[in-house]
């Protein structure tokens, strides 16, 4: 259409409206990106975590290129897995059984300690179960006995800050420190202890009672630094729940927007045209559903009924399509309807719907434009405010969400300060590219509004 | 008729607007003067410049304005010398006052009528608000509405009391020279006719002179002693009426009074082909050339204004 | 031209070269109070009568507010009349439903006096265009575009290609004139209806407008209706006035009738206030009727212009509306004067 190619042509004179479309187009690639990448299905099992999903991951620790900023470097997960072949492996028949060495070989450089320490054990066994002995070697030539275990079958974890024997055995050979810090440090640390850095060892002897016995184990020495994003307190990958956040804070905004938008300029036209009885209607109706508020009837809705995002997208738009949109555009339908070229349709016949939809209605898509670009940031945060208000959706990772769960566990008073700041920049950085773009636009398509 | 120093003399006047398309040149070089308690008219069609040219004089200036010189001289003083505030205070409604287009629709709908007269009166004049409502009274009269219609608003008046608040409202001021653009162009015939005898009978019973702009050849014809043509920016002739009327110099001119329907004769109507040229980018040479049946070859070259028979004219049909 | 509308019945007794016919027409429209209750009327158009021949063109000249507008827009079939009946080739229009006027719109143009508020500013010539056709259910379209290219090359915008994708802001007044009056002609239709389709254009180019109109009323045959407040182009145009007063037809008749010997003292005033281009126009007061057109609602009793008028008798001008006399023959006049 013409008006498009030139709105397209005037956009180029406001920078403003370029840096607005380029956020908007940086959102759109991180939304096909985090699609693909991730798609839906995996993306919500994701999120859901539950047995296993995360285990990797270290809780609630911010993002790994914090490092970057810091003198002192914090550490990153080591994962060490024997079915990948991490560990040296031996075996040696024993009687009936056999014993089964693993040997896990690291070296720590960083310049603190490790969040937590796990090994997580995958055995399988006929009749008596295997028994561990792990023992720990320090770059200084150390062994700290660190556990001796019957391994169950299946999956099985040792978690070495939950083993009071190896916590007791710390203090005593270490000194009063947590075990991730006894383990990396030499006798008697003073008060700001220092890992030692080097080549460290972990050697799991199992005596297997079974030839068949097979034993697998991962070792995880957990940093305090993860990935692009962090992670939060049930070890999820924020980079999730980010990108994801992307196209879904975009679709909700966009077809909240649209959809009230472009229903109120049709009511309001078919009010306008038809007038008398329907005019009267639909605008005492307006009158009614504008003085309900739109955000507690929300939280009802979502405490009572459902928190899918469908529902609550559903009763926003109900809720915002009779609102004071309908009262301006009516003003400027009822303007339009006196054109003479309206007149000339009646004359020549044209229907009541083809002089809504081809005669009125074009006249107010330039309002129209810039109102529902504008309009987007509001949803979006609309849908963020229920997030945080604990009336997301249930199964989606939102941005919303994720400040919820921050600000529910406590960040800004612990100091995680990335688990809060991420998200909010995010729906801040939507809003602004949005805005800037909206209103940009309303200068473009009113011109009395430019100035010459 | 007093001869002497006229009441308003432009001299070079220029005045060009910057756009996103480029300089238009509105007001090009334009000179005329108007005698004291006489009546000028400046016969154009739109988009030839002649309501920028009523802005020129009145320093009612936009904000994209590129160029912006020349001379007026008011009563034989170079106002174009006076800073924005004296002129303001001395000159603009003051000695000079305007009745815009379609004044008639741009009152104030929220405020009475008697509100809106008054205002200029206390604006410029600093009277007490009840002085001027005095003076407001005797406005109404002179222009013919009645009295108890000061207490009314703008919508309850017809187009042509509403015409006639409008001059009130230039009035007031008791100024030298009213601009009225358009004034009746949007009005019925006998309104029309009913406000051109209240400017007629104004003119006669104050010292007050007028410059009518219209593109309505017929009309201005009840009102003024002289006529000067704008084209594309430019004015291509100026006259006495008697003399303008009954023959005019300018191709142009010919063939506007050509185009008058006339109710008691019978002849076949004249129209000019083509359309007048943007002020965008004028034409080198004399603007009207290539819609003007007498060009020759000299018309590439911008004519000169010449002296002829009581006739200023823009036209090389009348060098020696 | 149609095929698709329902052909309603013809009217017996309509003589064949009357075209359209103005019975006793009244139109009033109601004044609600509150949205329910008539509080009033407002009589725009109390009581017209004329008649329209096949190919013949008449003015209705009057000023605002006379209710010749009201009377256009009911001929076009926007508004019912209260009273009276409107016959259109034999068939009476007046009380048609929706579908029933469907046959009737393809056969009336309209014209109106905005040429750029006439055009949707959002399409273009050709998509506008089209509107009536498409409207009109022709379907096939090479039909449509075969049809666009005739209209403007008879309203002169050639070459018909530089002007179909152009926007109503692109081209000067005129041709916005044209493209308005090419609109009206495209279904070929038997009247013209035109409402003062020059006033809002500049001296120079009304001449080239109403020549136009005129080329094409007399190459098809076309009936104008050419409604308009400035007697002084009418002569160009028609061989009929109407001068419509405060909703009625205070007089009729043909053209050099009417300005060389006009009769209602209405008729004078309007012909006194035309100013044509004379210096000696600047020295004279011209005369005017004091006061303002009536309000359509509570109208004078009897004669609507009694007063204002010069030679109103009391005692008949302000007690009994006047009938039509006949002053010359088709020359009639509502005044008692005529008696």
């Amino acid at each position: 259409m013409q008006t498009v190619k030139d709105a397209l042509r005037e956009i180029r004179r406001y920078p403003s409206a370029i840096a607005g479309l380029f956020i908007i187009f940086l959102l759109v690639i991180v939304s096909i990106y985090a699609m693909i990448t991730i798609p839906y299905r995996e993306a919500i099992t994701l999120w859901r975590g539950g047995e296993g999903v995360w285990r990797h991951l270290p809780r609630t620790v911010p993002p790994a290129w914090i490092n970057h900023f810091r003198s002192q470097k914090l550490p990153e997960t080591i994962v060490l897995d024997s079915r990948k072949g991490a560990a040296e492996r031996q075996e040696s028949p024993l009687g009936d059984g056999k014993t089964i060495t693993l040997f896990y070989t690291f070296d720590y450089q960083a310049d603190d300690f490790p969040r937590e320490i796990n090994i997580f054990f995958e055995t399988s066994f006929k009749e008596r179960s295997p028994f561990a002995s792990i023992k720990w070697y320090t770059p200084d030539g150390r062994e700290i006995s660190i556990t001796d275990i019957g391994l169950r079958t299946g999956s099985s974890s040792f978690r070495f800050n939950q083993d009071d024997k190896l916590i007791r055995r710390i203090r005593r050979q270490i000194g009063d420190v947590p075990v991730e810090v006894g383990l990396f440090v030499a006798p008697n640390p003073g008060e700001n202890p220092r890992p030692l850095k080097g080549t460290y060892q972990v050697k799991i002897q199992v005596t297997a009672f079974d030839p068949e016995t097979h034993l697998d184990a991962e070792l995880v020495v957990y940093g305090k630094v993860y990935g692009a994003a962090g992670t939060d307190h049930l070890r999820r990958d924020l980079r999730i729940a980010l990108l994801w956040g992307a196209p879904v804070a975009l679709a909700f905004g966009l077809l909240a927007a649209a959809g009230t938008t472009i229903t109120t300029m049709i009511i309001a036209a078919i009010g306008v045209w038809f007038s008398g009885l329907v005019d009267s209607l639909i605008q005492r109706i307006t009158e009614v559903v504008m003085m309900l508020p739109l955000l507690p009837i929300l939280i009802m809705v979502g405490t009572f009924y459902s928190r899918s995002i469908w529902v609550i997208l559903g009763v926003t738009i109900l809720l915002n399509i009779f609102g004071s949109g309908i009262k301006t555009y009516r003003a400027v339908f009822m303007q339009v309807r006196e054109s003479p070229y309206v007149e000339a349709a009646q004359a020549y016949g044209a229907g009541d719907w083809r002089i809504i939809f081809r005669y009125l209605v074009p006249r107010i898509v330039p309002m129209l434009i810039p109102n529902l670009v504008t309009m987007i940031p509001t949803y979006v945060f609309l849908e963020a405010s229920l997030a945080v208000l604990g009336l997301g959706d249930p199964v989606l990772p939102t941005w919303g969400k994720v400040i919820q769960d921050a600000v529910a566990h406590g960040a800004p008073y612990k100091a995680l300060y990335y688990w809060v700041l991420e998200p909010a920049m995010l729906l801040m950085v939507t809003g602004l590219g949005f805005a800037m773009l909206g209103f940009s636009l309303d200068r473009i398509f009113n011109p009395r509004l430019r100035e010459m | 008729m007093r001869e002497g120093e006229p009441v308003l003399r432009a001299e070079d006047l220029v005045l060009y607007f910057v756009t996103t398309k480029g300089v238009v040149q509105a007001v090009d070089k334009v000179s005329l003067s108007i005698p004291h308690n006489q009546a000028i008219v400046v016969l154009g069609e739109s988009g030839c410049g002649k309501s920028s040219l009523a802005r020129a004089i009145l320093r009612l200036l936009p904000r994209n304005v590129y160029r912006y010189s020349g001379k007026v001289y008011l009563d034989g003083r170079d106002v174009m010398e006076l800073d924005e505030e004296s002129f303001a205070r001395e000159v603009r409604w003051v000695s000079i006052s305007l009745v815009p287009q379609a004044a008639m629709n741009a009152l104030n709908p929220v405020l009475k009528v008697g509100d809106q007269v008054a205002e200029p009166a206390i604006l410029h004049l600093g009277v007490s608000k009840e002085e001027a409502w005095g003076m407001a009274r005797k406005m109404f009269s002179y222009v013919g509405v009645p009295e108890g219609f000061l207490q009314r608003y703008p919508f309850e008046l017809s187009g042509g009391m509403r015409q006639r608040v409008a001059i009130a409202m230039a009035l007031i001021t008791m100024p030298s020279l009213i601009i009225l653009d358009e004034p009746t162009s949007a009005l019925d015939v006998l309104t029309q006719a009913s406000i051109m005898n209240t400017l007629k009978q104004i003119k006669q019973e104050m010292p007050i002179s007028y410059m009518l702009i219209t593109h309505d050849i017929a009309t201005s014809s009840d009102l003024v002693e002289h006529v000067a043509v704008m084209y594309a920016g430019q004015i291509v002739e100026v006259s006495a009426a008697d003399l303008f009327f009954k023959q005019p110099l300018h191709p142009y001119s010919r063939k506007l009074l050509a185009a008058v329907p006339r109710l008691y004769e019978k002849r076949a109507l004249e129209f000019i082909p083509g359309r007048p040229p943007s002020l965008l980018n004028p034409p080198t040479g004399c603007r009207f050339a290539d819609r003007c049946p007498s060009r020759f070859e000299r018309c590439e070259q911008e004519p000169p204004t010449l002296s002829v028979d009581g006739h200023l004219v823009k036209c090389w049909l009348y060098a020696s | 031209m149609n095929d698709y509308c329902p052909v309603p019945e013809i009217v017996p007794g309509v003589p064949e070269d009357l075209l359209l016919s103005v019975q006793n027409v009244r139109v009033w429209f109601e004044l609600r109070r509150f949205g329910l209750g008539v509080a009033g009327y407002v009589r725009a158009v109390d009581g017209v009568n004329f008649d329209l021949r096949r190919g013949e063109a008449i003015a209705i000249v009057g000023e605002s507010g006379c209710g010749k507008s009201s009377l256009m827009r009911t001929i076009l079939g926007l508004h019912r009349p209260r009273e009276g009946r409107i016959l259109f080739d034999g068939r009476d229009i007046s009380h048609f439903s929706r579908k029933e006027l469907c046959w009737y719109r393809t056969r009336v143009g309209y014209i109106q006096q905005d040429p750029y508020g006439a055009l949707p500013p959002f399409m273009s010539t050709q998509a506008l265009l089209e509107e009536p056709l498409i409207v009109a259910r022709m379907q096939d379209r090479h039909q449509r575009v075969e049809r666009i290219h005739k209209a403007l090359e008879e309203v002169k915008m050639t070459p018909v290609e530089d002007f179909l994708s152009k926007f109503p802001h692109q081209l000067s007044g005129g041709q916005q004139q044209r493209v308005v009056i090419a609109r009206a002609i495209l279904m070929d239709p038997q009247l013209l209806v035109a409402d003062e389709p020059v006033s809002m254009l500049d001296a120079s180019v009304r001449v080239e407008i109403l020549t136009l109109l005129r080329e094409l009323q007399e190459r098809h045959r076309l009936s104008v209706m050419y409604i308009t407040h400035d007697l002084s182009t009418v002569r160009y145009f028609s061989e009929r006035i109407f001068v419509m007063y405060a909703g009625k037809v205070v007089e009729k008749g043909p053209v050099d009738d009417l300005i060389y010997n006009p009769q209602h003292p209405y008729t004078w005033a309007l012909l006194a206030a035309i100013p044509e281009p004379d210096a000696e126009n600047a020295k004279r007061f011209r005369k005017v009727p004091p006061g303002e057109p009536p309000s359509l609602i509570r109208p004078p009793s009897a004669c609507r212009f009694h007063p204002r008028c010069e030679r109103m008798m009391a005692g008949l001008c302000d007690i009994q509306e006047p009938p039509e006399f006949e002053v010359d023959p088709h020359h009639q006049v509502a005044c008692w004067l005529y008696q």
